[in-house]
């Protein structure tokens, strides 16, 4: 469906504390723009990100949701992002049959020093969902 | 406590019968959470909610932790509907927003409540295959399949495969000639979330979901799983009214027996857990039993506690999970091996999940690794 004139999307991006949040640190501290429709969850690890957070984003009426975390390999409790992936796999799972666009949620992993990668990956996630539109649960809920 | 409360407690006890309490204590005597040491006592709940004591009855622990498993319902001397209660103060709870967090973080309710909205278009059927026949919208026999594919897809850990249950049902409903309704639309059946206290949500789901089987004709509804059985008869007459008939998969084949070619022979012995909403709530326990027998050489040995005695598998609504859940899991699983049986057989998708589940403690192992099929499963193999 098409948006609405002057519409802008709703976005939830999940950072771990360590690598993604301080990615968007940098790029803050490097004064790099990017959209600035989203709101920032930040936890410790991309671990923690299991599927009934971004499910209860989508939920409460959110147009996309990011899960970012550490590069693999560089997780601060060594594995947390490989059990990201596995939780964010369940998710994708289950929004898919419940019929969510698949460009909705999104998984990147950005570290601490990509500043100007934190600032591409919103930008165009947030020029993808702003394509696709209000979030069919949006509509209702807003 | 508010005035408000007080009102809310003494219409919830008058409506449960909870005021024709006369303090005996069979209820918490027979409660599995009770003797197992859980935080919970039926008899307190009751007497504090005749008492309107609001911290215990709606703020308290002990109504998240009761199975609504209906063991103390059936020993009640006064028929206090303790089950209702519970429903009924979780309502209250749930308004009031003081309910603890769901397991799993709550991600299957967020996903009932979001099917209950009915914005999305769902992805629901691509486990059907060319040899199962159903149709999308009209026939005689709508086939329930419930949240099977989206259980199997949330817990992959399990090696879940709830989705055979569904498939074998499509096959046993082919094998008696049926062409079954398998919506493309059908949502939550919305029990777990009534048992939550969201009655609202359950009644956005219950009534697309009866708009949904009026129109496909039906004359029966059939649900290999229980909680989909026990709700969409005991509690979608709002909805509904008094027709198409529902019926869980074992009652309906039970009839048609005679129709099934059971013909393949096994030599395997097998027991059977009695799901909770089918025994004690809708007071099945013989079709489940007669489909087993009917099945050429199969062997079934019952546990110590079967029929409406039977113990439930600690986790069906989704409310609560804890240690004594799992102590209930554990022990029933002992129960099941102790009788020699290689298959633990149930006639509910959600006794196995919460069954696998338990099999995962790593300190158990052997003791309580048991083969699980569900009856429509066992069934479907002697075709
Ligand atoms: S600490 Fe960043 S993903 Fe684990």
């Amino acid at each position: 469906m098409s948006a609405p004139e002057g519409w802008n999307p709703r976005i939830v991006v999940f950072a771990c504390n360590w690598c993604s949040y301080a990615g968007a640190d940098t790029a803050g501290v490097s004064r790099i723009q990017h959209q600035p429709h989203f709101r920032m969850i930040r936890v410790m690890c991309s671990g923690r990100i299991q599927p009934g957070f971004v499910l209860r984003a989508f939920e409460k009426g959110a147009d996309g949701v990011l899960v970012s975390g550490c590069h693999i390999g560089d997780c601060h409790y060594l594995f947390g992002n490989e059990r990201a992936v596995e939780q964010f796999e369940k998710t994708r799972a289950v929004t898919r049959i419940l019929g969510l666009e698949d460009e909705r949620l999104r998984l990147e992993w950005i570290s601490a020093a990509e500043g100007a990668r934190f600032a591409q990956v919103i930008d165009q996630f947030t020029e993808r969902v702003r394509a696709l539109g209000p979030s069919p649960l949006a509509r209702e809920a807003r | 406590m508010t005035r408000a409360h007080g009102e809310r407690l003494s219409d919830i006890a008058a409506r449960t019968r909870a005021w024709a309490c006369y303090d005996c204590g069979k209820c918490s005597a027979t409660c599995p959470v009770t003797r197992i040491g859980g935080a919970l006592s039926p008899r307190r709940t009751v007497l504090s909610t005749n008492l309107l004591h609001a911290d215990v009855a709606v703020y308290g622990a002990e109504i998240a932790s009761c199975l609504t498993c209906g063991a103390c319902d059936r020993r009640c001397p006064v028929q206090v509907d303790f089950t209702g209660l519970v429903r009924a103060l979780r309502e209250v709870s749930h308004e009031e927003d003081a309910q603890p967090e769901c397991p799993h973080g709550g991600a299957l309710q967020s996903l009932m409540r979001m099917m209950a909205r009915g914005t999305l278009q769902q992805q629901r059927l691509d486990w059907l295959g060319p040899d199962l026949h159903t149709d999308p919208a009209h026939g005689a026999v709508f086939l329930w399949t419930g949240c099977t594919v989206y259980y199997d897809a949330f817990f992959p850990e399990y090696g879940m495969r709830t989705l055979d249950v569904t498939r074998a049902a499509v096959r046993l409903l082919n094998a008696l000639g049926q062409v079954p309704v398998v919506s493309p639309d059908e949502v939550c059946c919305g029990h777990d979330l009534l048992w939550n206290g969201d009655r609202a949500s359950f009644e956005a789901l219950a009534r697309r979901n009866a708009a949904l089987i009026q129109e496909s004709g039906a004359e029966v509804v059939v649900a290999p799983c229980a909680e989909c059985a026990r709700t969409l008869r005991l509690d979608y007459g709002p909805f509904l009214g008094s027709s198409p008939r529902i019926q869980h998969l074992s009652e309906y084949l039970a009839e048609r027996l005679s129709d099934l070619p059971l013909v393949r022979e096994t030599t395997r012995r097998v027991t059977f857990q009695d799901p909770c909403r089918l025994g004690r709530h809708l007071g099945v326990v013989d079709a489940p039993r007669s489909l087993l027998a009917a099945v050429p050489g199969l062997e079934l040995v019952e546990m110590a506690h079967a029929g409406l005695n039977a113990t439930c598998c600690a986790g069906g609504t989704w409310s609560a999970c804890d240690r004594y859940a799992k102590k209930l899991q554990v022990e029933r699983l002992k129960e099941a091996k102790a009788t020699g049986a290689e298959i633990l057989v149930t006639a509910c998708p959600k006794c196995q999940i919460h069954f696998r589940c338990a099999q995962k403690d790593p300190n158990l192992g052997q003791d309580i690794a048991i083969e699980m099929q569900d009856v429509a499963q066992v069934l479907a193999d002697a075709l």
